[in-house]
């Protein structure tokens, strides 16, 4: 039987010059789950991110992926393993087509002569179009990335992850700067992807959090404050204290 | 065939490169007396270099500032292979040493170095000439991009290389001819390369050359990675985080550029009969930028023009201004930047192809559909 637990961080540390933006982290994330990270600015939540899918290296601790250690990893070695991420501005190619930028991230012909004789298949067309209907710009294939609303930016790069089909995807607020009715798509197309993936997301709107998260973990100067449902956390007095509010 | 003309560029694209072969091969010919055309497939050699570039800085990002290095070296593998076929022990009885370079004999070095021994040969010469650039920008690449080191301070490491690489050969007098280089070049396998007849021959083999690696360019610029390169220079980390290593990109944009830039080298080396380092050093490399910027950074074919163009204006104006020259080029330089800075290819996407799409009417017309973007059309 395999493990429920895809994502497993054990005392991680990391430090910049003496000041620890994550320190001393244990956080567990199971198959399928939708994983919500809140907390005050500064908490460390992008640097958790940024150091499970490589951009930052840890000082100290361990992140297992299923059976990988992940500190060890170089970014696209990270990727191959099938862990995805989205950035908190949208970071999509604004000069190619939205069609360009999802075969661009079609797995496959990630070499550099592997790209230089890639064959644009039947598979990878079919798969761009399916793809493109889930973040619900099958109608904009055709047009430059950079003419995209900032709302279709984020799903683009939504839909960028999804084509790889990672076991693990992390959104670092996917609707900051959305409007309400593409919030609600947004909840929507974050319940139908997570069917058979894991999902961390970082978010500060409390009503989308409240849709979308199984379990909510709280952090704060780095380190963990609170983790559970999403009711629970709210009534922590602890969490009232450092970021919610009275 | 539709698959043929795709993987190039498109029929649009092959059309412009067409009119471009028809110049060079054809109409150009025609109309120049054998002077003037061999200094046109001159400044054709520096196109080389300007292709390259449109490829590693206009569309990957990385703005090299060395690339004399790699002219350099395309050249000095030629020169250095028709300097020992003209100092054959019956051209240089009155030498101390007969059988070796002039120069080296003036240095009182009395045996050929080592270094010197595999150009002999033309085929070794050949493959030495392809494979030593494209092992340079390798290692430099490898040692610069693995380290996440790009933008301006690539620029700069480039340059002080190219320096260096100057400072080399200058001081290394006895191996590399120094300051003067390598000069008083004749003869390839026992063929004049002087004659009027050779020039011809040479300057049409110049062309073609161009040509292939424009093919070449627009076949990379086609396939996934032509819009790797794009989408690098745009948001190099989403890139990396979509499971690319973005570093072997970059070391191989770079080491075609080399390429390129070394062919272009052993062209100039055959059609100008000599090599000197002034077309290694900070300032060759810096005005090869400008050919690039002047045409246009995002138009292969545009590099092409942009090279003749100012390199035509810098003969006629520096024989007027010799001093003056210099400050021209810095100005169009600025100028080309500040107002067209897609070059003669965004004057001519912006203002000659909407009146030539009216005259040809429906053919011109498929081009222009949205989506395409600048970038794919230019």
């Amino acid at each position: 039987m395999t493990s429920p637990i895809l994502l497993a961080i054990e005392d991680l540390t990391v430090s910049f010059d003496g000041f620890k933006a994550v320190d001393g982290l244990n956080l567990y994330v199971e198959r399928n789950e939708v994983r919500v990270v809140i907390g005050p600015n500064g908490a460390g939540k992008t640097t958790l991110l940024d150091l499970i899918c490589g951009k930052t290296r840890a000082s100290s601790g361990s992140i297992m992926f299923k059976n990988t250690e992940l500190t060890k990893l170089a970014e696209n070695q990270i990727v191959k393993a099938g862990v995805g991420r989205k950035f908190q501005t949208p970071s999509i190619y604004e000069n190619l087509t939205v069609r360009e930028n999802l075969q661009l991230s079609y797995p496959g012909g990630r070499t550099v002569f592997g790209s230089l004789f890639f064959k644009t298949t039947e598979h990878v067309t079919q798969r761009v179009c399916e793809v493109a209907a889930d973040i619900f710009l099958e109608e904009r294939l055709d047009v430059s990335a950079g003419l995209l609303s900032h709302g279709q930016k984020q799903w683009l790069e939504i839909g960028m992850l999804l084509i790889q089909d990672p076991e693990l995807l992390m959104l670092d607020e996917p609707v900051a700067g959305m409007s309400v009715p593409e919030r609600e798509a947004t909840a929507d197309l974050l319940r139908r992807i997570s069917n058979n993936r894991s999902v961390i997301v970082i978010e500060h709107d409390m009503d989308f959090v409240k849709d979308i998260a199984n379990k909510v973990t709280v952090l704060h100067q780095g380190k963990l404050l609170a983790e559970g449902k999403m009711d629970d956390v709210q009534k922590n007095e602890k969490v009232i204290e450092v970021y919610l509010g009275h | 065939m539709h698959r043929w003309i795709a993987a190039f560029g498109g029929g649009q694209r092959l059309l412009q490169l067409l009119a471009l072969a028809v110049l060079l091969l054809v109409i150009l010919p025609l109309t120049l007396d054998i002077f003037r055309l061999n200094l046109l497939g001159k400044y054709l050699t520096y196109a080389f270099v300007a292709v390259g570039l449109v490829l590693c800085w206009g569309y990957g990002g990385i703005l090299s500032l060395g690339q004399g290095i790699f002219f350099g070296v395309g050249g000095y593998c030629m020169a250095m292979f028709l300097k020992l076929e003209s100092s054959a022990p019956e051209f240089t009885s009155i030498q101390s040493t007969p059988g070796i370079p002039d120069f080296m004999d003036w240095n009182q070095i009395t045996e050929l170095p080592l270094m010197w021994l595999p150009f002999h040969s033309l085929t070794l010469t050949i493959i030495l000439m392809l494979t030593v650039p494209a092992l340079i920008a390798f290692f430099i690449g490898f040692a610069m991009f693995k380290r996440r080191v790009g933008g301006v301070y690539f620029a700069i490491i480039t340059q002080a290389i190219a320096s260096i690489a100057t400072i080399l050969i200058v001081g290394q007098q006895g191996y590399t001819g120094g300051i003067n280089g390598i000069t008083d070049l004749r003869t390839l396998l026992g063929w004049d390369i002087r004659s009027d007849s050779a020039r011809y021959i040479l300057y049409f083999v110049c062309c073609v050359a161009l040509i292939i690696c424009l093919l070449i360019g627009q076949f990379v610029l086609e396939s996934r990675f032509g819009k790797l390169l794009i989408a690098m220079r745009d948001q190099e980390d989403r890139v990396r985080f979509s499971g690319y290593d973005v570093a072997n990109i970059k070391i191989f944009v770079f080491a075609l550029a080399a390429v390129f830039s070394a062919i272009g080298g052993a062209m100039f080396a055959l059609q100008v009969g000599f090599m000197s380092p002034s077309f290694v050093g900070t300032v060759a490399s810096i005005e090869m930028v400008i050919f690039c910027a002047v045409g246009g950074r995002l138009s292969l074919i545009g590099a092409v023009y942009g090279a003749l163009l100012v390199n035509l204006a810098k003969t006629m104006l520096s024989e007027t201004f010799p001093q003056l020259w210099i400050v021209f080029m810095g100005a169009l330089f600025i100028g080309v930047v500040l107002l067209f800075p897609q070059g003669l290819a965004g004057i001519y996407n912006d203002f000659v192809r909407p009146h030539l799409s009216r005259l040809f009417g429906r053919s011109q017309r498929k081009a222009s559909e949205p989506g395409t973007g600048q970038e794919a059309q230019s």
